[in-house]
C-alpha cells in the first residue's frame, strides 16, 4: 500500500520501517544481557588480563605487555595449528555443503518418507560430541572395527593411529558423517518452501533438470546455504571433543586443531600468559569471519 | 531419475547408520569377545554392559547429572529469550542491531577460549561442581541461539494479531502468554529442541566445570575410557544409552525440524 505510492521504497525497507521504535524493548531484552554478560565479559576480561601479564606464584603478576602476544605470532607451533585448522575446516566445507545439497535434492518432497528420513538423518546431531569420537574409535580401529577391518580387508594398509594421513582421513568422514545432516535439514527446508506452481511452470516450459536447479532451486536455497556455512564454519573452526577423543591430536601433532592446542597449553602446561593470548587472536578470527558472514545474511534478508 | 534419487538417500542413511550400529554390536558383546578379533554381529550376546551402568551409581549418576543441568539449561534459555526474541522482532531500539550480533557472536566463540576462566568464574560463585553452573555455563551458546530461532518464528506472525490485542485491552504480559505464545508453540518447541541438543551434546564446559558430585556422562566415559584400559564393551554401552535421549525429542519435533534448523528463517 505505502510501497504503492512511494515507488522507491523496497519490499526491505517496508518491513524495516513498520518496525516501532521504542526504548522500552531494553527492558524485554535486559535478562539476556545479564545471563550472556556474566558468561562472555567477565571470562573475557579475565583471560585479556592473562593475555598481559606473567606469574611466579599465585596471586603474584607482572604485566608483559604484548610479550605472549609476539611469542604466540612468531611461535611455529602456532603456525602449525593454525595451518591444520583452516586445512580441516576448509576440506570440510568443500564436502559437507555440496554433499548436503546433492541428498537434498534426492529426497522426497511429500509422503510419510519425509519423516522417517528426517529423523535417521537427524540422529548423528543429537548423539555427545565424545560419544562420536568414541564410536569412530571402535568404528575404525584396525583390528575390530568395520571401517578399519574393511579397509585392510580390501588390502589398503589402514591404522589411523599410526597413520597422519589415515588419521586425516578418519576426522574428516567422522566430521562428514556427523555434520553433513544439518546442511541437508537446511537445504531441505529451503526447498520445501518452493511452491508446486514453480516446478509446474518450468515443466510446461520444458526447462532442462540443471536449469530448474540453477534457476529455481538455487535461489530459493541461497538463504539457508549461507545460514550452514556460517554454522558450519564456526563449528568447525572451533571443533575440539570429536578429534581429541579419537586421536589424541596425533598421531604426533598431525591432528592438532586450535581448540586441542589450546586447552593443551591452558590446562595441560598450564602456561596461562601463552593460553590467554592464544584464546585472544582466536576469538578474535573467528569474530572477524562471523562478521562478513553475518553481513552478508542479514543483506540477503533485507533485499 | 527417481531411483537414482532413492539410491542417493539410501546410500547416505546406510552411511549414517553403520557406526551407530557398530557401537550397538559391540555393547552386547563380551570384553573377551571384543578383544578376540572382527565379527559382524555378538556371538555370545549378553547384557552385561548395560546391567553394570544400571547397577552401579558412578555410571548412572552420570546420566541423571546430564539430564538435570540440561533440562536447567532449556528452561532458563527459553523463558530468558522469549521476551527477548519479541523486542528484536517487534521493536527498534538504541543499539538493537549491535546488540544482536554480539549475542550471536557468543555463539560462535570457541568454548576452549573459556575454560579456565568460566572454572574461576564459577568457583568463586560457590557454583563449581553443581549442576546449575554448567546450565549456566552453557546458556553462552544457547540463549544467544533461542534468541535468534525463536526471532526467526515471530517475525513470522503478522504485526496486526499484537494490534487487534492491545485495542481489545490486552496487557503485554496477558497477550503474550494467552495470544501469542500459542502462535508460535511450535517454535518454542524447536527453541526448546535445539537447546536440549547443544547442551546434551557439548562436553569440555561440562567435564571442566565439575569434579565428582555433578559429573556428567560425558566426563564418566571419558574417564573409563582412560583409566579402566580396554574397556570398550562398557564404553558402547554407555554411548548407546546416550542416543536415547536424542531419539525422544526428536521424534517430538519431526514435523518442524527442517524449519527449526534453517532457524525459522525460510
Amino acid at each position: 500500500m505505502i510501497a504503492g505510492w512511494m515507488p522507491h521504497l523496497q519490499a526491505g525497507d517496508f518491513a524495516l520501517t513498520t518496525k516501532t521504535v521504542n526504548q522500552k524493548a531494553w527492558f524485554l531484552v535486559l535478562p539476556v544481557l545479564l545471563i550472556v554478560a556474566l558468561n562472555a565479559i567477565i571470562p573475557l576480561m579475565t583471560v585479556v588480563n592473562y593475555s598481559v601479564q606473567d606469574t611466579f606464584s599465585p596471586g603474584v603478576f607482572f604485566f608483559e605487555g604484548t610479550k605472549w602476544y609476539r611469542d604466540v605470532l612468531s611461535s611455529p607451533r602456532f603456525h602449525g595449528a593454525l595451518g591444520r585448522q583452516f586445512l580441516y575446516t576448509a576440506i570440510i566445507l568443500a564436502i559437507e555443503i555440496p554433499l548436503g545439497v546433492l541428498v537434498a535434492l534426492a529426497m522426497p518432497r511429500k509422503g510419510p518418507w519425509v519423516s522417517v528420513c528426517l529423523v535417521l538423518m537427524a540422529l548423528p546431531l543429537l548423539i555427545p560430541w565424545n560419544v562420536v569420537g568414541a564410536m569412530w574409535n571402535i568404528f575404525a580401529l584396525p583390528d575390530i572395527g568395520l571401517l578399519g577391518y574393511g579397509l585392510n580387508w580390501l588390502g589398503f594398509d589402514y591404522n589411523y593411529t599410526q597413520q597422519p594421513v589415515a588419521a586425516w582421513m578418519t576426522v574428516v568422514l567422522m566430521d562428514v558423517w556427523h555434520w553433513t545432516s544439518l546442511v541437508v535439514l537446511l537445504a531441505f527446508a529451503g526447498l520445501s518452501s518452493i511452491p508446486d506452481a514453480y516446478y509446474q511452470a518450468a515443466k510446461i516450459d520444458g526447462a532442462s533438470a540443471f536449469a530448474v536447479f540453477r534457476y529455481i532451486q538455487l535461489p530459493k536455497m541461497k538463504r539457508v546455504l549461507i545460514i550452514a556455512l556460517l554454522l558450519r564454519f564456526m563449528d568447525s573452526f572451533m571443533v575440539y571433543t570429536e578429534p581429541f577423543v579419537l586421536t589424541g591430536g596425533g598421531p604426533g601433532n598431525s591432528t592438532t586443531f586450535l581448540s586441542i592446542d589450546l586447552v593443551k597449553a591452558a590446562i595441560g602446561e598450564f602456561n596461562l600468559g601463552i593460553a590467554a593470548a592464544m584464546s585472544i587472536l582466536y576469538f578474535l578470527m573467528t569474530l572477524l569471519v562471523c562478521w562478513v558472514f553475518y553481513t552478508a545474511m542479514m543483506r540477503g534478508e533485507e533485499s | 531419475m527417481r531411483g537414482v534419487k532413492i539410491a542417493v538417500v539410501f546410500v547416505y542413511i546406510l552411511f549414517l547408520m553403520l557406526p551407530i550400529y557398530w557401537l550397538l554390536n559391540m555393547s552386547f558383546k563380551t570384553t573377551n569377545e571384543i578383544l578376540g578379533g572382527f565379527s559382524w554381529y555378538p556371538q555370545e550376546f549378553t547384557l552385561e554392559s548395560y546391567k553394570t551402568i544400571f547397577t552401579d551409581p558412578s555410571w548412572y549418576n552420570g546420566y541423571l547429572n546430564s539430564i538435570s543441568y540440561v533440562l536447567m539449561n532449556t528452561v532458563i534459555s527459553v523463558s530468558l529469550a522469549l521476551p527477548a526474541a519479541y523486542a528484536f522482532s517487534r521493536y527498534r531500539f538504541l543499539g538493537d542491531k549491535h546488540l544482536f550480533f554480539w549475542l550471536l557472536s557468543n555463539r560462535m566463540a570457541p568454548p576452549a577460549v573459556f575454560v579456565l576462566p568460566f572454572v574461576e568464574l564459577y568457583s568463586a560463585l560457590n557454583l563449581f561442581d553443581t549442576p546449575l553452573a554448567v546450565a549456566l555455563a552453557h546458556c553462552l551458546f544457547n540463549v544467544p541461539l533461542a534468541v535468534w530461532i525463536l526471532e526467526g518464528f515471530m517475525s513470522g506472525v503478522p504485526r496486526e494479531v499484537d494490534e487487534t490485542a492491545y485495542i481489545d485491552g490486552y496487557s503485554f504480559p496477558h497477550f503474550f502468554i494467552k495470544i501469542f505464545m500459542p502462535l508460535i508453540a511450535a517454535g518454542i518447541g524447536v527453541t526448546a529442541f535445539f537447546c536440549f541438543m547443544f547442551s546434551w551434546v557439548e562436553m569440555l564446559l561440562a567435564k571442566n566445570l565439575t569434579s565428582v558430585a555433578a559429573k556428567p556422562i560425558v566426563a564418566v566415559m571419558t574417564r573409563t575410557a582412560s583409566t579402566a584400559g580396554y574397556e570398550l564393551g562398557l564404553l558402547a554401552a554407555a554411548g548407546a544409552l546416550t542416543l536415547i535421549p536424542g531419539v525422544i525429542v526428536i521424534w517430538f519435533v519431526r514435523k518442524h525440524i527442517a524449519k527449526g534448523f534453517a532457524l525459522g528463517r525460510v
